[in-house]
């Protein structure tokens, strides 16, 4: 009786927390077609003129195209060392991997705000002022242990004697490397590779440091367009970028299934 | 050498080739983290103790933990974290046993709404919040079509406005550990605990509770780390009236060019982030 009323409690809290999940999502979908400049909920009409206005937002494009650059770069080197350190630290045979594993997924739990500060003192005393440069190089502490920590979590199931199997078969070690590896961590890659872009993609306290006035990332344009005039051009922007994300997630759910990116993006 | 390898296809390299092998792999990771995370925290640290005329002093931190201002100042940083990890955790453990129970589309669907979230922006989601919780807002026209209340509650700007907020951001952040664990959790020892005649009460404190344990110090560690810091949702929903250790720094940089406090108030931050992952990493190693 006990146990029953318990999961009665479990699932509405779990529809629950669904709603309040995506409220505040409905409502930016709901602005972005709003007919006036101001959202009067609920609407009295439907408009597209938002969507139209998109391209037209003050520095959108420079801003859009900065931030998926710094993205894009930032996930790729990140895959690239961290899923090499992830190798390193899950086969054990390093001195005191644990201790590593746990310096290199660190910067996860630490305030953006403060490594933004560190950054922006560090970079203005060994004069490194290139803007984009600099900005990708603090992006890569951002993406970097997302994807240390989903490949040593991917890895530390992977059984790495059938490497050596696919080597006694014929395989070359690259070659043993690339035809089991590689489809066996798969899931891994699509996991620490969609969290590594978003989480540059919308990074804002690192970033705001760091940025000049030439060159804003999408975030901080959004930022200021918000406190100077908020009209639902980026409600509009917003529902765009969700859309596309809803996307990605319905594709990674075929690919992989959502509770396995759930299980492994602990 | 050769020899070995044309006698046998597998061959184990000698043992400090391998680790060698495996120093080489984690060095790029290492020298990012180094150059560019713990050079400029380090840095930072010595910024905190300089004056605005270039002397080393302990001033920074004297006023910022020696004025009753600054005190309230992180404590509010602090009651933010408190606040949104226990009321995330409190509505976060019981879902997540539904979760894992949930199959097909339903569990699809479910995940879905814990992930979307955290491909929106931040930004944006606070944004949105401002937008429900007006005067004019959705809530209030909610309310008092129905009748419940008749003048609009000032709710925006606000401190339940901001752990609203802060809790709808942060969630999926406990959910996502906690469902990781609870969905792995082998339904026998539970079944084996009843059988051997302990009460529902029991099997859940002695058994499913420290099964799920990891998942929790996961889940509490980083939202408390992420609402004790965050910067953006106190900025947008509440503004002035309630200064965190975050809106201080950002204010200390970039308005009132004092990089000197700014960088103790950060050291402070730093610290509290720093206990926290100490703890975490204490915790989730004594059970097992």
């Amino acid at each position: 009786m006990i146990s029953r009323v318990a999961a009665v409690i479990c699932w509405v809290l779990a529809i629950g927390l669904a709603l309040f999940l995506v409220l505040p999502l409905i409502v930016i979908a709901a602005a972005s077609f709003s007919p006036t400049p101001v959202f009067d909920l609920p609407l009295s009409g439907a408009s597209l003129r938002w969507y139209g206005r998109i391209g037209r937002l003050d520095g959108f494009w420079p801003s859009l195209s900065l931030s998926l650059q710094i993205a894009v770069l930032s996930t790729a080197l990140s895959l690239v060392a961290g899923t090499l350190a992830a190798i390193a630290i899950a086969r054990g045979r390093l001195p005191g991997a644990t201790a590593l594993g746990t310096l290199l997924v660190s910067p996860l739990m630490m305030p953006g705000l403060v490594l933004g500060i560190a950054l922006l003192q560090y970079f203005r005393m060994i004069g490194f002022t290139a803007t984009w440069s600099a900005l990708l190089v603090a992006h890569l502490v951002v993406t970097l242990p997302y994807v240390a920590r989903t490949m040593i979590a991917g890895l530390s199931r992977f059984d790495f004697t059938l490497v050596e199997a696919a080597r006694t078969l014929g395989c070359t070690y690259a070659g043993g490397v690339l035809r089991v590896m590689v489809p066996a961590l798969a899931p891994s890659f699509l996991i620490a590779g969609l969290f590594s872009l978003l989480a540059s993609f919308d990074n804002y306290p690192v970033s705001i440091f760091l940025t000049d006035v030439r060159s804003k990332t999408l975030p901080i344009r959004m930022l200021q367009y918000i406190e100077e005039a908020p009209d639902p051009t980026l409600a509009a922007l917003s529902t765009l970028i969700l859309a596309g994300t809803l996307v990605l997630l319905l594709i990674s759910d075929r690919l992989v299934g959502l509770h396995r990116m759930a299980g492994t993006g602990d | 050498m050769t020899e070995a390898v044309l006698s046998a296809p597998v061959v184990k390299p000698a043992p400090d080739r391998e680790r060698l092998a495996a120093f080489g792999f984690i060095a790029p990771s290492m020298l990012i983290i180094a150059l560019v995370f713990v050079l400029p925290l380090a840095l930072l640290l010595g910024v905190s103790v300089l004056d605005a005329k270039g002397g080393i002093n302990s001033a920074n931190y004297t006023r910022l933990l020696g004025t009753p201002y600054y005190l309230g100042v992180i404590w509010n940083s602090l009651r933010l974290g408190l606040l949104t990890t226990l009321i995330a955790f409190l509505v976060s453990y019981p879902a997540a046993f539904a979760l894992a129970r949930a199959r097909g589309p339903l569990r699809s669907t479910l995940l879905a709404t814990l992930f979307l979230p955290l491909a929106a922006s931040v930004i944006v989601k606070a944004f949105a919040w401002t937008i429900l919780l007006r005067g004019d807002g959705l809530i209030n026209t909610v309310l008092i079509t129905l009748g419940i209340i008749e003048d609009p509650i000032r709710m925006i700007f606000t401190q339940t406005a901001l752990i609203t907020g802060a809790v709808n951001i942060f969630l999926p952040f406990m959910v996502l550990p906690i469902y990781a664990v609870v969905a792995q959790l082998d339904g026998r020892y539970a079944e084996a605990a009843a059988t051997l005649g302990a009460s529902p009460i029991v099997v859940f404190f002695r058994v499913i509770l420290p099964l799920t344990l990891p998942g929790i110090i996961a889940g509490v560690a980083l939202v408390f780390s992420l609402s004790v810091s965050a910067y953006v949702v106190p900025m947008l929903l509440i503004g002035e009236k309630y200064p965190t250790l975050a809106t201080t720094i950002a204010k200390a940089y970039l308005l009132a060019r004092e990089p000197g406090f700014g960088a103790a108030a950060g050291v402070v931050l730093l610290a509290i982030a720093v206990i926290v992952v100490a703890l975490s990493t204490l915790l989730s190693r004594e059970p097992k």
